[in-house]
């Protein structure tokens, strides 16, 4: 058996995995599915699992932090038809925590999810995995199997009265579909296309019928708070904020990786465990919480926490825990027209501010990061990207306005120098 | 219609721009919006399709959001306070129709829309007046959709899904899809598919910009340039309510006028392109006079005294009865009541309109219709359609059924061709013509077991075994009390067992609870029968129907608006009984079939002796009474093309000549006196039948039997001649259809064709003609189909025998 | 040509994951299996596997057009697809995709005249950690794409298609 994997000595979720012990057998040798098999086998009713999901302070880990055990109470008790789904269709640049979770360990997935079903009294569920990890899709398709075979999925789960079916579907490159309704509707094998709300997923959501969507890390904390307690979890983090977080940190690091820190652990210590900035250079903007969140200047975020409330006071979001970092010879103009043209392709074209505006601003940056930037061009990008902000139909145009304000905010000099100079400030181009 | 008290407890208090309004637990914002007649910008949102609310143009600021939300889409809360002009609404609008602009080409003076587009109008009203906006404009090239809707302006369209919605939902035909994302996204047909459905026109209405527009209007005229008049429409019995456009006095364009209770805010596309046929080259000018077997045109003075006194001449020497009127059922009200009237002052009683009817011996006095409001069938539970080619009989109709499906009603078809309705059938049972009695039998017998119903059947139906299917078709209608229809179709009514089906649809309803009704075969049907355009019941001798006035042979027939052998169901007998005839004088806006481009295939066509050229409905007052019973009257729109007068008007010039003159001398007069009042209707109109069910006839053993609907747009002479409409794929020329094991006994090859032979009487007068071939596995054993009404296939008596025969 | 027997095979397994009468569920799945029996998805494989789901051809089409990984054009016998995005592109992907470009003598979107290589940019792959990232094929991914990296993967892909060549 290979090492263990690094995740940081804190690490709950992803401790003691290797990337071969994903298998049924290794996770019931770590304990794996005793939280289900406590569940059924003393009749734990769903309200109880649902007061410890509400004592453990467990916030959605998909970027929005909502509570999940507000979330789950919102679905009707008496509807005959609704569903569990699983979003695993990680796309927001920078992010890439459900991948390891999901490849290393996706029985604990599994696991969260029959026991959402549980409380929810869902009996199917999807798992809606990224288009663009085909590899890990084939490990949850067999996992699936495993639990199956051993009977933790299927009718009447363990002998109880409780069944759940679960399946995976593939997605197919569509950023978008990581948007909870979006994904309802390709899973209906539709365009991703998100709906307007409400009705919301709780009342109307697959075929119509309730439905909670929540994040796989979301899935992957439950059976970890049912076997030691909401109470346990909430101690791990901070109020408000329970349990730990992945942190996908990536860019100019040293070791660019998945680290799983108690919520509230200072960025500065993130950075260390990743070997600080390549090269012993200077930190010069953090994107915290996925490429949607704005952009920190370095200084600020050597000062931030990584919980919800801390990095919102730095006036960002901690998002999905994707932190992104540049250094000091990073042209701030290049990177944000990466990531307009980025928000440009995958608007899923729908709504007007978001089709519209998406392809103006990536025609603004592209221009003047090629040397064609005009007076005024600044102006109309933060003007443009304000126009697009809470207009839309999903949050996609908040994700694609924030980063363009946050950029002409803390580094407008750049964007100014481009346009006067038609030419970069900084020496080393991205 | 009368006041109705409405019960608005537990409906909600709010406001908007501070005028308080109540409204309905599940309303919308812009629901209430419109309750206090507020005007909020809208492209996506249609009060006939679903919600997208993706143009975010209706976007209004509401107490206690942040963030603005899209009225459309926002339901009214009890106290809820909404601003739709306030800073944040404005400023929220002014964005959104800046970003619709940006990409969208500022050419509205070359645009076809310009002066009635949506853009345009909100654009004032909402936009900012100018925009930052400086990078390159999107192109998206142009799409061929067909002949009807034109798609070459698509850089126009602001992807408001108005009309993808549409084919998906109203249409039940998706046929346009928005493809890619962002903004590379496009509406487009599937790849080289066009716009096929038979409501395709709508879309051009719903298309808020000029993306989609009008083919055959396209840069014919200003929006401002239209004189705009009101009308009905004269080809199906929904009587579809019309405003027709004139430019200098000629129709241009023909849109929907909103009637809820009738087409909604839909046209079908005969509704809306047959005008067309108005201004084509079909149209008769002057009177035609036959000179040498020849029709050379004439002037009124010396066709009209010669018409009367060639009938005047036969009834001297045979009599009244030697003479026979075929009336059109698109023939308007007055024209038939005059002609009617006219020809029994001269004795004569051969009148009828049922044209493709051969079953006369239901001889009851009530008058087939609908059996309910049009609107009502929108809200039906279930439906049973016995021998209905819905959607090409009744196209709007159509759509209303299949809102009701698509709210979970039970549709079910008996027929003897699957239903290609587009809408979800829950029960479906396709049998050979000869059979339909049969198995309409076998849902009496398992409505009677199901409900144990006291009055015994006849001791015929003893022999009939329901099966699983009959039984659960009978459940639906039962499960659905006073929401449960039974619906007889076209081919029903033109079964030769018509009266039979009639009165067991007539002892299922009975029996099931549900409303019987009938679907009128024309635009007239309804007001023709309550005018006695048909042999009058009880007159000593009672004169020959549409049927017997072919099979025994006349020798003179007046013609008003129908077009033989196009419009009757005995082709060839049509067709031997006009040649033998002395005299024809035929009524009509149009010069006859011979010499119309479209139909000019058919072989040996009989030429009228005179033919006076009469105003279609555009150019005469007139009424038509529609499947509900709906009295409608319209004034013409237009001035008479060239010498055409008004039929009334011919018809009583006639009766003048024929010293039986008529005390009406305006449109007024005559309408008062041949137009029934809306309660003399209501009290004539019944489907209740008066045959006595009693034994079953046994199956008539033939070794083919065919199955032939009127094609959509061969269905009266104006359709026949609208170009655009014949260029449609629906118009396409009629083929043999048959199943494989068919195919095979008659020895044919996949792309052969098959010569279709039908002998007239000991052999002679033989009609033929070779169709290409395919293959339909839905069609029942030993039975095809070939349409009838097209000029390849009219010649043929539709019910007669014939022969098949394989050809290379 | 109908779809191969394998691929309705694996269609009828991805339709039997959702309910009865859901069907159009499967479409994703089934446009997927397509694409991997032909390569690309013509207009004649969107309206069979239209026929096959019972689906209106043009929703199908828009469901193709609409995720990016399916190929409405042929293209090449592998398809790589380089994520340029911020964090692959700050960790080495524009090297990598300049790399690639030289290599194969294309430029984005264009397929090797060979026909064997077609290159694409794609959006973030969800393992920057392993930045830069390719994906061959949509299946495979290959991390820590560096120069020698991208020699190796492309003498291999090079060497399995001439074997699948010989094999047809």
């Amino acid at each position: 058996m290979s090492a263990y994997l690094d995740f940081g000595p804190d690490a709950v979720l992803l401790a003691g995995l290797t990337g071969d012990n994903w298998r049924l057998k290794d996770y019931v040798a770590r304990g794996g599915y005793s939280a289900l098999k406590k569940i059924l086998n003393e009749r734990i009713l769903p309200e109880q699992v649902l007061g410890e999901i509400k004592l453990s302070s467990l916030r959605g880990r998909g970027g929005a932090g909502f509570p999940t055990g507000l979330k789950w109470s919102f679905m009707p008790r008496n509807a005959p038809e609704k569903y569990v789904i699983c979003n695993a269709d990680e796309g927001e640049p920078g992010t890439f925590k459900d991948r390891d979770l999901l490849r290393f360990n996706p029985h604990a997935v599994i696991e969260g999810m029959i026991i959402a079903a549980y409380v929810m009294g869902c009996a199917r569920g999807y798992n809606y995995i990224h288009g663009e990890i085909w590899e890990v899709y084939e490990r949850c398709e067999e996992a699936v199997d495993e639990a199956r075979a051993a009977g933790f999925l299927g009718s009447r789960i363990l002998g109880s009265d409780f069944s759940f079916e679960l399946f995976n579907h593939h997605g197919f490159g569509a950023y978008i579909c990581g948007e909870e309704t979006a994904l309802l509707e390709s899973i209906e094998g539709k365009k991703g296309q998100s709906r307007y709300k409400p009705p919301f997923p709780a009342n109307v959501g697959l075929y119509g019928k309730p439905t909670t969507v929540n994040n796989v890390e979301t899935f992957a904390c439950v059976p970890l708070i049912v076997n030691n307690g909401g109470q346990w979890f909430l101690d791990l983090g901070r109020p408000n904020a329970g349990g730990t977080k992945i942190f996908s940190i990536s860019g100019d690091v040293e070791r660019p990786g998945n680290y799983e820190l108690r919520l509230g652990t200072p960025f500065a210590k993130l950075l260390e465990m990743a070997g600080g900035v390549r090269g012993g250079r200077k930190l010069k903007a953090v994107i915290p919480g996925g490429s949607s969140s704005p952009v920190v200047p370095g200084a600020i975020m050597m000062e931030t926490d990584l919980d919800y409330d801390s990095v919102a006071k730095a006036g960002s979001m901690l998002g999905s825990g994707a932190v992104i970092v540049m250094d000091e010879t990073r042209c701030m103009v290049r990177c944000l027209e990466r990531l307009s043209e980025f928000y440009h392709d995958e608007s899923c074209g729908q709504c007007t501010p978001c089709r519209e505006g998406t392809g103006w601003l990536s025609r603004i940056m592209h221009r003047i990061e090629h040397g064609e930037g005009r007076p005024g061009d600044i102006e109309a990008l933060d003007r443009v990207a304000g126009d697009i902000m809470g207009r839309t139909i999903c949050a996609m145009g908040d994700a694609a306005a924030m980063p363009v304000r946050s950029f002409v905010k803390h580094f407008r000099s750049e964007f100014e120098y481009h346009i006067e100079h038609r030419r970069c400030q900084v020496a080393d181009h991205v | 219609m009368s006041e109705t008290v409405i019960d608005k407890s537990g409906w909600l208090n709010l406001e908007i721009n501070g005028k308080p309004v109540q409204m309905p637990p599940g309303s919308t914002v812009m629901d209430a919006a419109q309750t206090l007649k507020v005007f909020i910008p809208h492209f996506c949102y249609h009060k006939k399709l679903s919600l997208a609310a993706s143009c975010r143009m209706c976007l209004v600021q509401v107490e206690k959001i942040p963030k603005p939300v899209p009225a459309c889409a926002t339901p009214v809360s009890e106290g809820m306070k909404v601003w739709t002009r306030s800073e944040v609404a404005l400023a929220a609008q002014q964005s959104v129709m800046e970003f619709l602009l940006i990409n969208h080409p500022l050419d509205c003076p070359v645009c076809d829309q310009g002066g009635e587009c949506q853009l345009q109008d909100v654009a004032v009203g909402y936009g900012k007046g100018c925009s930052q906006y400086q990078e390159i404009k999107r192109v998206v090239p142009g799409k061929d959709l067909g002949p009807l809707v034109s798609a070459a302006e698509m850089s126009r369209c602001i992807q408001c899904t108005r009309c993808v919605r549409f084919g998906d939902e109203i249409a039940g035909q998706m046929e346009l899809g928005l493809i890619r994302r962002g903004d590379r996204v496009e509406i487009v047909p599937f790849v080289g598919e066009t716009v096929e459905s038979e409501l395709s026109g709508n879309m051009i209405d719903l298309c808020p910009v000029g993306a989609l527009t009008s083919k055959p209007f396209r840069y014919q005229a200003r929006s401002w340039e239209l004189s705009r008049r009101r009308s009905v429409s004269p080809h199906d019995a929904l009587g579809a309510n019309l405003i027709v456009q004139l430019k200098r006095n000629q129709v241009v364009r023909v849109q929907p006028f909103e009637n809820e209770a009738i087409n909604e805010c839909w046209l079908s596309d005969r509704d809306r392109f047959s005008y067309e046929a108005l201004n084509s080259e079909a149209r008769l000018t002057r009177p035609l006079v036959k000179k040498d077997g020849v029709l050379i045109e004439a002037d009124w003075q010396e066709a009209l005294p010669l018409a009367a006194a060639r009938l005047q001449n036969i009834i001297e020497r045979d009599g009244g009865e030697a003479l026979g009127v075929l009336i059109s059922p698109h023939a308007t009200l007055e024209e038939a009541a005059l002609m009617s009237r006219l020809a029994r002052a001269l004795g004569c009683d051969n009148i009828d309109h049922r044209l493709r009817q051969q079953d006369f011996s239901q001889d009851s006095k009530n008058v087939s219709w609908l059996g309910m409001p049009i609107a009502d069938v929108s809200q039906l539970k279930a439906a049973l359609f016995v021998g209905s080619f819905l959607r090409h009989d009744q196209p709007l109709l159509t759509a209303r059924v299949r809102q009701a499906a698509r709210h979970g009603a039970a549709i079910s078809s008996l027929h003897s061709v699957r239903a290609d309705w587009h809408l979800p059938l829950l029960y479906e049972n396709v049998v050979p013509p000869s059979q339909l009695v049969t198995a309409l039998a076998a849902l009496v017998v398992a409505a009677h077991r199901e409900t144990k119903a006291t009055q015994a059947l006849p001791a015929a139906f003893n022999e009939v075994t329901p099966t699983e299917k009959d039984t659960a078709i009978v459940r639906t209608l039962l499960a659905a009390p006073e929401r449960a229809a039974i619906f007889l179709g076209s081919f029903a009514q033109q079964h030769e067992h018509a009266a039979l089906l009639h009165a067991l649809a007539q002892r299922l309803a009975d029996d099931t609870g549900a409303i019987l009704g009938v679907l009128p075969e024309a635009a007239n049907s309804v007001g023709l029968a309550l005018t006695g355009a048909q042999p009058q019941k009880g007159a000593q001798k009672g004169g020959l129907n549409a049927r017997t006035m072919l099979e025994q042979p006349r020798k003179a027939y007046v013609l008003l608006h129908t077009e033989a052998p196009f419009d009757v169901a005995q082709g060839s007998a049509a067709l031997t009984a006009l040649r033998q005839a002395d005299f024809v004088l035929s009524l009509s806006p149009f010069r006859p079939a011979e010499e119309g481009a479209s139909l000019n295939a058919l072989p040996d066509i009989v030429l009228p002796d005179i033919v006076l050229p009469i105003a279609p409905f555009t150019e005469t007052s007139g009424t038509f009474i529609n499947m509900e019973g709906r009295v409608q009257s319209f004034h013409g729109v237009a001035p008479p093309l060239g010498e055409t007068r008004p039929g009334w008007q011919v018809i009583a010039a006639l009766a003048g000549l024929l010293d039986q003159p008529f005390a009406e001398t305006t449109p007024e007069a005559v309408r008062a006196s041949c137009v029934p009042s809306a309660d003399s209707v209501k009290a004539r109109l019944s489907n209740r039948a008066d045959t006595v069910l009693q034994a079953l006839p046994k199956a008539a053993q033939k070794t083919v039997e065919r199955v032939a609907a009127v094609p959509i747009y061969q269905a009266d002479p104006l359709v026949r001649r609208a170009p655009s409409l014949q260029r449609t794929a629906l118009a396409a020329l009629p083929k043999v259809a048959m199943n494989a094991a068919l195919a095979a006994r008659l020895n044919l090859i996949k792309g052969g064709a098959v010569r279709i032979r039908q002998g007239n009487h000991a052999g002679e007068n033989e009609v033929t003609a070779v169709l290409s071939w395919i293959c339909d596995e839905t069609l029942p054993a030993n039975t095809v189909r070939f349409d009838m009404a097209h000029p390849l296939t009219a010649g043929f008596d539709v019910y007669g025998e014939f022969h098949l025969e394989a050809t290379p | 040509m109908p779809l191969s027997v394998s691929t309705c095979q694996k269609i009828d397994k991805a339709i039997a994951k959702y309910p009865a009468g859901r069907k159009q569920s499967a479409v994703m799945a089934a446009l997927t299996m397509a694409q991997e029996e032909r390569g690309w998805l013509s207009p004649e494989t969107l309206r069979e596997v239209a026929e096959y789901l019972e689906m209106p051809p043009v929703a199908v089409y828009e469901v193709a057009s609409f995720y990016s990984m399916y190929h409405l054009k042929p293209v090449g016998r592998y398809v790589l697809t380089l994520c340029t995005n911020l964090p692959c592109a700050l960790q080495g992907a524009d090297a990598a995709g300049r790399y690639l470009k030289e290599t194969l003598k294309i430029g984005w979107g264009e397929t090797t005249q060979d026909g064997v290589f077609t290159l694409l940019q794609g959006e973030c792959m969800g393992a920057c950690q392993e930045a830069p990232v390719l994906l061959a094929n949509h299946q495979r991914m290959c991390c820590k794409m560096t120069p020698p990296q991208i020699d190796a993967l492309l003498v291999q892909l090079r060497t399995e298609a001439a074997q699948k060549e010989r094999h047809e």
